[in-house]
């Protein structure tokens, strides 16, 4: 009977059928309006004979970069000098959110810790951070490297190896020798045989409840078989010295003051958010789980790993994620003090080629894909530690 | 914050694009609203920057006054907005601004692709390089593996780029988009040389903390033609603003100044009659009044009388005439005759 009826339901009056033609029109209109602005803004910025498209990029760029990741001159084209860009981009916002979520999380610690000086120390560099805005701080670095330290030829030098001067950081490297890269080779299969045994480890815990020290066994593989190998080829010891040159100093690794200056600022504004965070999320888990946890025999480590940071995870990762794509967003403050990222190098491309429109639809692009990749990733990993809920 | 003004301004384009361009000419529009908008680099000395009182002082700024000065008959009737090196072409697509008097160099993309058009020239300039003296170099040919600071987005950063590349040095380059950031960076020591058009080196080395310690090289690596900007496709506009400058040029080889002006009206030479308009004609054929030029001369001065008061010799700039002399001195200046 429910199927005769239905039959007879003329298809306006079926919810279903209903809400799949609304949302057909609306689709319709929508890409109706975008096709009516897309073709309009062609005409009419042929009108006003404004080039348009993305051609550009095939284009010599003709423009040098301060520093790049991978082989880059003026002969290249925009589109190779934007990939720099954005490699530059990647670069400081990587290492950025390492150093922020370290930092962060000792300083939030440091911040609940008994020991009066600790806490208060930590609690005036979360006030302080916090409450200078990025761009000044970013100022305030950048005009320190070069107005505190000392030309090239009268460079300091505080350890053996490296030299600090107005034109960055040189460091002292081993020089090329083809024992790095088996060594590398031996770490990773450290890393992968540390990997292997935890799980092993697990597994018979689970079973027979022996412990296995999977600490200091992986510890000695990642440490042992790199060196064993590095010893096995004669133990290069040959170093890439930075020496002065002409203007500036050859050889080694040197990182720019732009850089340094971006990177700090990046890491200590960013760390002070991480450490509220880290000190919230540990605050939310009561005592009580920490008073069952030692009253039922648990060591402190196990207290730490299986009792309070399931729990703390679960509120910290979330904020966590707005501030990493904070950190990432917050590079583009780089135009400022001149290091090349991905704004600085669509900025000069957008003005060489007059095409506004198209280097600031790329812009907000790269960085939607920037942001959204990292949320994935931190959503990934939330689904991963969030508590298994019976 | 400085990605979010020129996204606004690449909105504001967009949706321009979008909806159409407005009928109106410029000169209708800037008729209407009672002011002549110009977009200017405030933070170059000479050129265009507010002095202690906020008053805009340079070539740029006045020849703004003087669009200002033919539209409405007062050379106070204009506003002015700062803008970077990567902002200046958008403003004046997205019809922020009316003119843009910013030393822009001309260029064949620009005034092709960047639907954009430069009347004539206010200033022939010529790219350099300034370095500190103890540094030593007498020649641009001996700054293989210098550290160079740069404005972005210029001809300039090209140039740079075009004379290592050619001399096959290397180079790094330091690229800072606000000028004030910019030379405080070089004066720090961050870079070996400082490179721009010469007037603008020598307006930054005026600022320095101290100006002798740097000299400028010998080499002039490039031609920078500064002219002011307006908008493809308004031709009475372009008119307007092409002519003002060559009034500027014009009345200084005619011995007009702001002084003589009114006795000149006097003058029985009929190229000055029809120039101060004594003879109607000039005015009505670019949409203006007949005393357009009149009330340049008077309100603004001539070419030479800005370039003496803003740049010249007697200024901190200190800069000689050079190609900007009239061609009947020697150098390059010239008017085509207003008739």
């Amino acid at each position: 009977m429910d199927n005769a009826l239905s039959e007879k339901v003329p298809f306006w009056l079926d919810p279903k059928k209903r809400s799949l033609i609304y949302q057909m029109f609306i689709f319709c209109m929508v890409g109706l309006l975008a096709y009516y602005l897309v073709s309009n803004t062609l005409t009419n910025l042929k009108r006003q004979s404004i080039a348009t498209g993305f051609g550009f990029i095939q284009k010599e760029s003709s423009f040098e970069i301060g520093e790049s990741l991978i082989p880059y001159s003026a002969a290249d084209t925009y589109g190779r000098a934007l990939i720099v860009g954005a490699l530059n981009t990647l670069k400081v916002s990587f290492v950025g959110i390492i150093f922020s979520l370290i930092i962060g999380t000792l300083i939030g610690v440091g911040r609940l810790s008994s020991n009066w000086l600790v806490s208060k120390i930590s609690s005036l560099y979360i006030e302080v951070m916090q409450d200078i805005p990025i761009l000044l701080q970013l100022f305030f670095w950048y005009a320190l490297f070069y107005e505190a330290l000392p030309s090239p030829q009268n460079s300091l030098s505080p350890f053996k190896g490296v030299f600090l001067c107005n034109r960055g950081a040189a460091f002292a490297v081993p020089a090329a020798h083809p024992a790095y890269k088996y060594m590398l080779l031996a770490l990773l299969i450290g890393a992968i045989t540390a990997y292997a045994i935890r799980r092993w480890a697990r597994k018979r815990q689970e079973k027979t409840g022996q412990l296995f020290p999977v600490f200091t066994v992986s510890l000695g593989l990642i440490v042992v078989l790199p060196l064993f190998t590095w010893v096995a080829f004669g133990a290069p010891l040959k170093m890439n010295i930075p020496r002065l040159s002409g203007f500036n100093f050859v050889g080694g690794v040197t990182v720019s003051p732009e850089f340094i200056a971006l990177f700090l600022g990046l890491v200590l504004y960013t760390a002070a958010f991480v450490a509220e965070v880290v000190r919230a999320g540990i605050q939310s888990v009561s005592t009580g789980q920490t008073e069952a946890a030692m009253a039922i025999g648990l060591k402190k480590g196990a207290i730490l790993n299986l009792v309070i940071l399931p729990q703390a995870l679960r509120v910290i990762i979330p904020p966590l994620t707005s501030q990493m794509l904070n950190l990432t967003k917050n590079s583009s403050l780089a135009v400022a003090i001149g290091y090349p990222d991905f704004v600085s190098v669509a900025n000069t491309t957008i003005n060489q080629t007059g095409q506004s429109i198209e280097g600031v639809a790329l812009i907000m692009t790269i960085y939607l894909i920037f942001s959204l990749s990292t949320s994935v990733f931190m959503n990934w990993y939330n689904k991963k530690v969030a508590l298994v809920e019976r | 914050m400085k990605l979010l003004k020129l996204s606004l301004m690449v909105l504001v384009l967009a949706i321009f694009a979008m909806t159409g361009m407005a009928q109106a000419g410029t000169l209708q529009e800037v008729q209407d609203k009672g002011f002549v908008q110009a977009g200017v680099n405030g933070g170059v000395f000479g050129f265009s920057m507010p002095d202690e009182k906020g008053i805009w002082k340079g070539i740029d700024a006045d020849t703004a006054r003087a669009v200002a000065a033919a539209v409405f008959g007062d050379a106070n009737k204009v506003k002015f907005v700062a803008l970077t090196a990567v902002q200046r072409l958008p403003a004046l697509q997205s019809k922020e601004i009316d003119i843009l008097c910013r030393n822009t160099t001309q260029t064949l993309t620009r005034e092709t692709t960047n639907g954009l058009n430069f009347v004539h020239v206010n200033y022939y300039d010529g790219q350099g390089f300034l370095i500190p003296k103890k540094l030593g170099i007498k020649s641009a040919k001996e700054l293989d593996g210098a550290t160079v600071c740069v404005l972005p987005g210029t001809t300039t950063e090209m140039n740079a780029a075009d004379f290592f590349r050619s001399n096959s040095m290397k180079w790094k380059p330091v690229v800072i988009e606000q000028t004030a950031e910019l030379s405080k960076a070089f004066f720090g020591g961050r870079c070996d040389c400082l490179t721009s058009d010469v007037s603008q080196l020598a307006a930054h080395r005026s600022v320095a903390p101290n100006p002798d310690d740097y000299i400028l090289l010998p080499e002039i690596i490039s031609k920078e033609p500064l002219a002011p900007v307006v908008r493809h496709g308004d031709d009475q506009w372009y008119d307007i603003v092409n002519w003002t400058v060559m009034a500027l040029i014009e009345a200084e080889e005619f011995g007009i100044t702001s002084k003589n002006v009114d006795e000149m009206l006097k003058s029985k030479n009929p190229q000055i009659q029809r120039f101060l308009g004594v003879t109607p004609g000039m005015g009505k054929a670019l949409g203006l009044d007949e005393k357009w030029a009149y009330n340049i001369i008077k309100q603004v001065g001539n070419y030479g009388e800005i370039f003496e008061r803003t740049v010249g010799v007697n200024t901190p700039l200190g800069l000689e005439r050079g190609l900007n002399e009239l061609w009947t001195k020697g150098g390059i200046m010239y008017a085509a005759p207003l008739r």
